[in-house]
């Protein structure tokens, strides 16, 4: 008798506590993003939102680039992924695949969502069968990254990148520059007949590594100068790895170093990485993405953005978009819509704007990121000029198996960056591998 | 039912004797000590690795229905074709079957073979397990045996016994980071030292030919002291009395460490190859953080193979955990064949006492 009123008491204190809870108007959503430099201005974000919105509390969890995508599978499947994250174009699509990405495209059109405020093209990034897993927040363009005191001390005037070129056969200009930035630790430099490449002083360019199967930060604007794309466009179901413009390019990338001698070599670049040894002081020029002109800026000392060399096709960067994507196991599916839309607007893209640490989706806020950084006397204009520019960008490749199609891209490019094989020997064996995943 | 139990236990005699009883009762006893720990096991290891092997037979992402699929994990990652060669020029991809690539090729004259498994990654990843733990142990333990009679002859000291045990107490994590920074090509101060002694820049962590050595190295330092004080606890228990004796008799040092310390220090060492052989062929930690299995996939060791296959590719569970099970099933075998050879289970001390 008495273990069984106990357990009434028990009881009812139980139902006291659940209804207690679900009673409280508060609904916490978690949002996730990776870099720590937009922590400050979407913690902004988040409190003008919660302002608006009293009844929603936003916590904004910012985690290393490696340990954001371990933390989101773990999360799927453990149940305890963020309501809204930070999405990448490498990775939706497997999370589409998974079938753990809400499709926002009915509230997208309850709500009367305008998704053409964006730059052209970035809206569409996040759509497959009419289906939208995610509204754009920001882009990012690539650009060279230069040392202005070795600029100087070489005697070359950095508006030479404004109508550099490149092509296949002998590198054009922008070889010829890299050259010229190159010191042997005799004093000769890349273009003197006794230029010694096995003993260098000071690198012309350190590459980003070898780029893997997508060279976002390397190879991919040079290929595409030459027309070569890598499928027939998003969802596609083959690559085109192995067109011999593809097979070349990424030989002559590896060859700077390996024959050349006016990049360091693989090893070097790959513990630390290009952007480290580029701050370290004694490399000219490093090719990267928007999202580093913060960290560049923190070199100690004087930084330019140059234009991307122009091949035979034109001038071309890679496009990439970020999104904000809600994840299917929320239990707050209208508070985290509203909270996306917030991020997806002019208001919040507004105030990352202003912090000039990325671009956002929204263009008059996107001039505003560009501004900022004038206004501190730095000219990014390298990055928004290519972005503004008719055609000037292609857009990151969305499709299937992106993870396989890394682990398989990658082995094969590291090989060809250390010369243990050719890019002829290898890259139609990883192609064809990679062709028969679909 | 609980009255029942309640009424039946009123009913028994009185039970003054009952936890004597029991403490008299060494079985029972034996288990209720391990009990705790035996909960832990279960609930963590004996499940989970259960299920594993249920989940090796599905085609499961964990997140959509899984679907039973019999052998074809394990067909995925183990099932190797034998191909002759017509010529010496042939293409091996014209010999293999489709779906198959070439895992190892030998040329013998005008012919040949072609070995081709459906993911010859995981036969490399194997490989390079095998070679990662030949570069590490006997290392590892030469160096830490060495250390320990070291210690036990010349430098016995509570300090300097700390000090041996600090890299082992430091987080894996940090120690590949810290690895990273002084090996680095460039900017790292142990290729600046290299360099500045004349033997030149070395690659480390980004050479295919030196990083599975390098990481080997970072782990031979990590654990070394670790061991070392297991084997001199080891050297410890081993009486004064037999060493007097034999000196007697006229033995030397050598002789001595030969016929007296080896063999009875051989249980303590067969728990050191034991446990140290299962550790490495687990490597992990140092290769996920300085290099990502690379460069050119000369680092994919076999846990890091399955890693990838959860995290770097579509959740494959089922290949996954095929492929955990074929590790332990090694694992146990090596163990297996050391305990029997050393006879692990007996102490010669224990025929002198």
């Amino acid at each position: 008798m008495k273990r069984r009123s106990l357990l009434v008491v028990l009881v009812v204190a139980l139902l006291l506590i659940v209804t207690s809870v679900s009673a409280q108007e508060a609904v916490t959503i978690r949002y996730q993003l990776w870099d720590s430099n937009q922590l400050p201005a979407y913690q902004q974000c988040a409190d003008v939102f919660m302002a608006a919105n009293p009844g929603i509390t936003v916590t904004v969890e910012q985690l290393g680039w490696d340990d954001y995508w371990t933390g989101i599978t773990t999360g799927f499947i453990s149940g305890e992924a963020p309501d809204v994250f930070t999405n990448h174009l490498a990775k939706y699509p497997e999370f589409v695949a998974l079938e753990q990405l809400v499709d926002i495209q009915p509230l997208v059109e309850r709500d009367g969502v305008a998704t053409d405020i964006y730059y052209p093209g970035l809206a569409d990034l996040w759509t497959r069968e009419g289906a939208r897993y995610g509204l754009p927040k920001d882009w990012d363009t690539i650009a060279v990254i230069y040392n202005v005191a070795l600029f100087e001390a070489a005697g070359i005037d950095p508006a030479v990148m404004d109508e550099w070129t490149w092509n296949l056969e002998d590198g054009g200009t922008f070889q010829q520059v890299m050259a010229q930035l190159t010191i042997d630790t005799n004093g000769n430099n890349g273009l003197s007949p006794d230029f010694d490449p096995t003993s260098i002083a000071q690198y012309g360019f350190v590459p980003d590594g070898m780029g893997g199967a997508y060279g976002q930060t390397q190879w991919s604007a040079l290929t595409a100068s030459l027309g070569w794309t890598f499928n027939e466009g998003p969802w596609a179901t083959s690559y085109n790895y192995d067109d011999p413009r593809f097979i070349q390019t990424v030989q002559w990338w590896a060859d700077l170093n390996l024959v050349h001698g006016f990049a360091p070599s693989f090893e070097e670049v790959s513990s630390l990485g290009a952007s480290t040894l580029f701050q370290a002081g004694n490399v000219a020029m490093t090719m990267n993405g928007s999202w580093m002109i913060g960290t560049f800026l923190g070199s100690e000392f004087d930084v330019g953005f140059g234009r991307l060399p122009s091949g035979p096709e034109g001038r071309f960067s890679m496009f990439n978009g970020l999104a904000d994507s809600i994840w299917v196991g929320t239990q707050h599916l209208e508070e985290s819509w509203s909270w996306v839309k917030f991020l997806a607007s002019l208001e919040c893209q507004s105030i990352v704007g202003a912090s000039g640490v990325v671009f956002p989706a929204i263009p008059e806020a996107a001039a505003m990121s560009q501004q900022m950084r004038a206004d501190a006397g730095v000219d990014v204009s390298a990055f928004v000029e290519q972005a503004n520019q008719e055609g000037g960008t292609f857009l990151f490749p969305i499709a299937d198996y992106a993870g396989e199609i890394s682990t398989i891209m990658t082995e094969a490019m590291d090989a060809i960056a250390l010369g243990t094989a050719r890019a002829e020997d290898v890259i139609p064996d990883a192609a064809a591998e990679i062709n028969d995943l679909f | 039912m609980t009255a029942t139990s309640l009424s039946s236990r009123s009913e028994s005699p009185p039970s003054p004797g009952f936890f004597s009883r029991l403490g008299n009762n060494q079985a029972v006893l034996g288990i209720l000590f391990i009990l705790p720990s035996l909960i832990g096991f279960i609930l963590f290891f004996g499940v989970p690795a259960i299920r594993s092997v249920f989940i090796s037979f599905q085609d499961w992402n964990l997140l959509t229905d899984a679907e039973y699929v019999g052998l074809a994990n394990y067909q995925n990652i183990l099932e190797l074709s034998f191909n002759p060669l017509a010529s010496a020029e042939q293409n091996s991809n014209d010999v293999l079957p489709d779906d198959f690539d070439e895992l190892l090729r030998v040329q013998i004259g005008d012919g040949g073979f072609v070995i081709g498994a459906r993911d010859p990654r995981f036969y490399r990843a194997l490989g390079t397990t095998v070679s990662y733990v030949l570069l590490n142990i006997p290392l590892q333990t030469l160096l830490a045996l060495g250390i320990a009679i070291l210690m036990e002859k010349a430098a016995n000291s509570p300090l300097l016994r700390g000090v041996m045990i600090l890299p082992w107490l430091m987080p894996n994590v940090i120690v590949a980071m810290l690895f990273i920074w002084l090996l680095d090509p460039t900017l790292g101060v142990i290729n600046i030292f290299l360099q500045q002694i004349g033997i030149g820049q070395q690659g480390f962590f980004g050479s295919p030919d030196q990083a599975l050595a390098s990481i080997a190295g970072v782990n031979i330092w990590r654990h070394m002291g670790y061991t070392a004080i297991l084997i001199f606890a080891g050297l410890k228990t081993i009486p004064k009395s037999l060493y007097e004796a034999s000196r007697v008799d006229g033995a030397n040092g050598l002789v001595q460490f030969l016929r007296i310390t080896l063999p009875l220090l051989r249980p303590v060492l067969v728990f050191v190859f034991v446990t140290s052989i299962i550790g490495s062929f687990q490597i992990f930690d140092t290769v996920a953080v300085a290099t990502e299995g690379g460069p050119a996939g000369s680092t994919r060791t076999i846990i890091y193979y399955i890693y990838e296959q959860v995290f770097e590719r579509r959740i494959n569970m089922g290949v996954a955990t095929a492929a955990s099970v074929v590790l332990f099933l090694i694992l146990v075998t090596v163990t297996l064949i050391q305990i029997r050879t050393f006879q692990g289970n007996q102490s010669d001390l224990a025929e002198y006492s």
